[in-house]
């Protein structure tokens, strides 16, 4: 019985209705639909990187001595055989950068998806009993917030060692909180609402009011954050990378490939210009994206 | 008086982050599941290296004896002895500190100048091709990874103006503002603006919108109305009150400035700290790296403790809440 109420109150049939109206709002939007089709290329080149390799003949971390490096042991520019050049150990870059990519964006989504769902919880509870529990949550995010992140996140690697799934858990750890204090602000007033307080009258308990009554009414910010995010996790980890304690070599990713350019760019430009295009053009199609869909959300509310 | 209550509050709270960071940097490194003593002895060492090692660094007594003896150690200054070269952490520190203070002041000096006057420009110019240009351009620079900004400007402002034959920009190194001080500008100017560009994107974007914001504002029409000059009426009291939210996001943004300069030390080769960060990671020098780890922390809280001070005189009604 009360079940069935307190799913008639909530507000069920809005999202698809608001998905929908999202999608309508950024179609109209000529730079967010090139954004996507940017990110959309990008997405496409990463996961056909064999298809890269196949078509080019060339493996992602096999040396060219003798097509790659001239016969002065310096690296090949553009041509017909290195599309983007070849580095200074002879690899194709272009091969590369499409093999690179795959880090960039799995590590972007993924520690996103942990630091919105890490957030999202911890503000609910912060938001939703406040008191102690929201006083000592809300400090711990200010002092998370404010800690010079990269510096305790090398400090961190420099003893469990870097890795893939570190650089993932480093990121998401150091990226909550942003998303903590906004779902905390909204759910303290979300909390004051009516429907809300219907939902508690019926004996609805704490979990299932914020999972079903306040979590659909912060979406939008949590969105917005996560288009947000993956831009900025990428950027971590390629800088976590460059720092050379990432992921590391031979595996390509768009920061030591970069950090490596750092010793080549005098002789060889391509080594620095095209990953750092690669990497410059995904977090700017998303930031890009990011704001569309912030535009798009605001309309929605005037 | 209310402000030096005020103050004082702040102060405590910040001892207590700081404290929270020592325990959390303990906890970490000695209380984790790793074995500091073999990490430290080296992968090589055989058993009774790692169990010398272990002993002279107290490992095998009780936890809380380490922990009581770590924070009394941090208390009075000491931050042992660098394992590379046995140096006292805090001599290494002092050697490189004026480095990193250079490259990190000037760089966050350049990117509020930058950053509030391109705000402004695009607040002042709504809606028009500066306002677009400046949007677009902060969206640019905010997509930008900082080492990728520095060796674009160095492949672009130092490599290829060096091949024209203009050698105005230096490739990197470091010299000491006393030992000249035109040779010490000329050699931070690039990574000035790496360190900038990247963060005043930001803070060109929040100047416009609160700066927008505050423009519709009644007193500010009041003003006008009375035939204040313009500069006068966006000077004096628009911007007084629209940099409210800037130096907020300052202060969050001090941790994002070291992580910058640690970058940026090294992709331009500067021998400051995060450089040295990088090295001592690379020789797994532990003492170094908690003694860096405590600095920045340091940093952060007292530069907080500063920010928080500065909002309360440039917005006094911060001071009744």
């Amino acid at each position: 019985m009360s079940t069935a109420t307190v799913d008639e109150s909530s507000p069920g049939r809005r999202p698809k209705g608001s998905t929908r109206l999202l999608w309508d709002r950024l179609r109209r939007d000529r730079v967010a639909m090139l954004a996507m089709i940017v990110l959309g290329l990008i997405v496409a080149a990463t996961l056909g990187a064999p298809l890269i390799a196949a078509w080019t003949g060339h493996g992602p971390n096999a040396q060219y001595l003798t097509t790659g490096l001239s016969p002065q042991g310096l690296p090949v520019g553009p041509g017909r055989t290195f599309l983007f050049g070849a580095d200074d150990l002879g690899r194709d870059v272009l091969v590369r950068i499409a093999y690179g990519g795959r880090i960039s964006l799995f590590v972007g989504v993924v520690a996103t998806g942990f630091a919105i769902g890490l957030g999202v919880v911890i503000g609910l509870v912060a938001g939703y009993y406040g008191g102690v529990v929201d006083a000592i949550l809300s400090r711990f995010m200010d002092v998370v917030l404010s800690l010079p992140f990269l510096i305790f996140a090398v400090a961190l690697i420099a003893i469990v060692g870097p890795g893939l799934w570190v650089s993932v858990f480093v990121i998401a750890f150091f990226s909550w909180a942003s998303v903590g204090r906004v779902v905390r602000g909204q759910t303290l007033s979300i909390r004051q609402r009516e429907f809300v307080e219907a939902a508690r009258s019926i004996g609805a308990s704490g979990p299932r009011i914020m999972l079903f009554e306040i979590l659909p009414n912060v979406m939008a910010p949590v969105i917005v954050y996560a288009t947000l995010l993956v831009p900025s996790a990428i950027v971590f980890e390629s800088t976590l990378d460059f720092l050379g304690i990432g992921v590391t070599p031979p595996t390509p990713t768009w920061g030591n490939m970069l950090a490596e350019s750092l010793n080549y760019f005098q002789e060889a430009w391509w080594f620095v210009v095209f990953p750092g295009a690669a990497l410059l053009l995904t977090t700017l199609a998303f930031n890009v994206l990011g704001d569309a869909v912030r535009d798009a959300l605001a309309e929605g509310e005037r | 008086m209310e402000l030096a209550r005020f103050i004082v509050r702040r102060a405590i709270q910040g001892a207590v982050v700081l404290w929270i960071v020592v325990s959390a940097v303990f906890v970490m490194y000695f209380v984790a599941p790793n074995d500091v003593a073999r990490l430290l002895a080296g992968r090589q060492a055989d058993p009774a290296t790692v169990a010398a090692v272990s002993r002279r660094l107290g490992l095998n007594r009780p936890l809380l004896d380490q922990y009581a003896h770590f924070l009394n150690q941090i208390i009075h200054g000491n931050l042992g002895y660098s394992f590379t070269n046995s140096e006292p952490v805090t001599t290494l520190i002092g050697q490189a500190f004026w480095v990193t203070f250079s490259l990190a002041v000037g760089g966050a000096v350049l990117w509020l100048i930058i950053g509030v006057s391109a705000g402004t420009l695009a607040a002042l110019r709504r809606r028009h091709a500066v306002d677009h240009a400046i949007t677009a351009l902060a969206l640019f620079f905010y997509s930008f990874p900082t080492f990728l900004l520095g060796e674009l400007l160095l492949l672009g402002l130092f490599y290829e103006l060096h091949l024209a034959g203009f050698n105005f920009f230096p490739g990197g190194g470091y010299v000491a503002f006393t030992q000249n001080p035109g040779q010490w500008a000329q050699h931070l100017i690039l990574p000035w603006l790496t360190i900038a560009l990247v963060s005043a994107a930001t803070y060109a974007r929040l100047t416009r919108a609160s700066l927008s914001d505050v423009l519709g504002e009644d007193y500010i029409r009041t003003a006008r109305a009375m035939g204040l000059p313009a500069r006068w009426v966006i000077g004096r009291y628009a911007l007084r009150s629209a940099i409210t939210p800037v130096v907020t996001q300052f202060g969050l943004d001090l941790g994002a400035l070291l992580g910058g300069v640690v970058v940026t030390e090294t992709v331009f080769g500067l021998p400051g700290l995060g450089q040295l960060l990088v090295i001592s990671i690379d020789h797994q020098d532990l003492p170094t790296i908690i003694g860096l780890v405590l600095l920045a922390s340091t940093c952060v809280v007292v530069a907080n403790l500063l920010v928080d001070i500065t909002y309360v005189l440039l917005d006094p009604r911060v001071r009744v809440s």
